[in-house]
């Protein structure tokens, strides 16, 4: 098997910890199991030889979970209904997931050793990519030099995130405003 | 709106302290892109959870005396330009779009690299205030910047 065995720890580490995200009444509660699953994402990037993706997942983990209590501290949707589910459904709904993994547990098998067949492109970053872009960082020279295209495409996203945040937030408050002059006016 | 008006005068001495170290951390995590772990999104990250401190600690008036929200607004606008302009620089100068046309400099040292340094700076700039003024129009939706 491919797979290592910490590796196993934290993903099932994770997958407990987003069960339990989704079991809890409590909405805090699901929060913080959101940030232990994050917290796995990232650890599992740093163990796996990715320290760019790590510092940059933990952040990003921090930063969610400051918004998401912040945003969910003063409202009232603390408490939440248990849902009704459709036992039959749910009942086929395991079994086949089950039944797929089963079978796919060959495939894992026939998986390549990690990192093991290097492709042309990688092959090249790694002889050239210092000499090329004068950068000691291959993954800075990666993204900033050979695909700095990607990157153009990413800051253009983060542009747009925050154009639609400011739309959608100031027409909910302008509405709100005229609501209240309607009210006032007809007092 | 008293809530608002932050915690109480243990967390506000700490964060007056801490908050120029992580500033710092941030800005040594962006210059530091081309040679160590990290670059333009997480040395951003960290300036914007720096300000994003002082307003959970502080509240929002103070925040708001403290930064121009609407000086950052034209800051992560012009960023975005900044790159832009940086990849036309690479058409004129270096004969394609994003050209790296900067002199590459020594291997390891800190001016190295080329263009790298600067986009890496212009990224970090673009995140740090993008997220932080997100956080800020989603804390308090009543009060938007420019109306």
């Amino acid at each position: 098997m491919p797979v290592e065995p910490w590796l196993i720890f934290i993903l099932s580490v994770m997958i407990i910890a987003s069960i339990a995200a989704l079991e809890m009444e409590d909405i805090l509660s699901s929060i913080v199991a959101i940030g232990v699953v994050g917290l796995g994402v990232s650890l599992s990037f740093l163990f796996l030889q990715a320290p760019d993706l790590a510092i940059v997942q933990f952040l990003f983990e921090i930063f969610a979970v400051i918004i998401l209590v912040r945003a969910f501290l003063k409202k009232d949707y603390h408490k939440e209904k248990p849902s009704t589910i459709n036992k039959i459904l749910a009942g086929v709904t395991v079994i086949t997931l089950a039944a797929i993994f089963i079978f796919s547990i060959s495939v894992f098998e026939l998986l390549p050793p990690f990192g093991e067949p290097l492709m042309t492109t990688a092959q090249y970053y790694l002889d050239n990519g210092a000499k090329d872009t004068g950068a000691a960082n291959l993954v800075s020279s990666i993204v900033l030099d050979y695909r700095a295209y990607d990157t153009l495409g990413e800051v253009t996203v983060l542009f747009a995130a925050i154009l639609g945040t400011f739309t959608i937030l100031r027409i909910k408050s302008k509405s709100k405003k005229e609501k209240t002059e309607l009210d006032h006016a007809a007092k | 709106m008293r809530q608002n008006d932050g915690m109480t005068l243990i967390v506000k001495t700490v964060t007056r302290i801490s908050v120029w170290m992580i500033l710092l951390y941030g800005i040594y995590i962006i210059f530091h892109g081309h040679l160590s772990p990290g670059g333009g999104f997480a040395g951003g990250v960290i300036i914007a959870l720096a300000f994003l401190n002082v307003m959970l600690a502080y509240g929002r008036k103070f925040t708001s005396d403290w930064l121009n929200i609407s000086f950052l607004h034209d800051v992560e606008a012009a960023s975005a330009t900044l790159f832009l302009i940086i990849g036309i620089l690479g058409i004129s100068i270096g004969g394609s779009f994003l050209a790296n046309f900067l002199m590459k400099g020594e291997l390891f040292a800190l001016i190295s690299s080329g263009t790298i340094l600067p986009l890496n700076i212009v990224i970090g700039i673009k995140v740090g205030m993008s997220l932080f003024l997100v956080v800020w129009v989603l804390a308090g939706s009543k009060t938007v910047k420019g109306e």
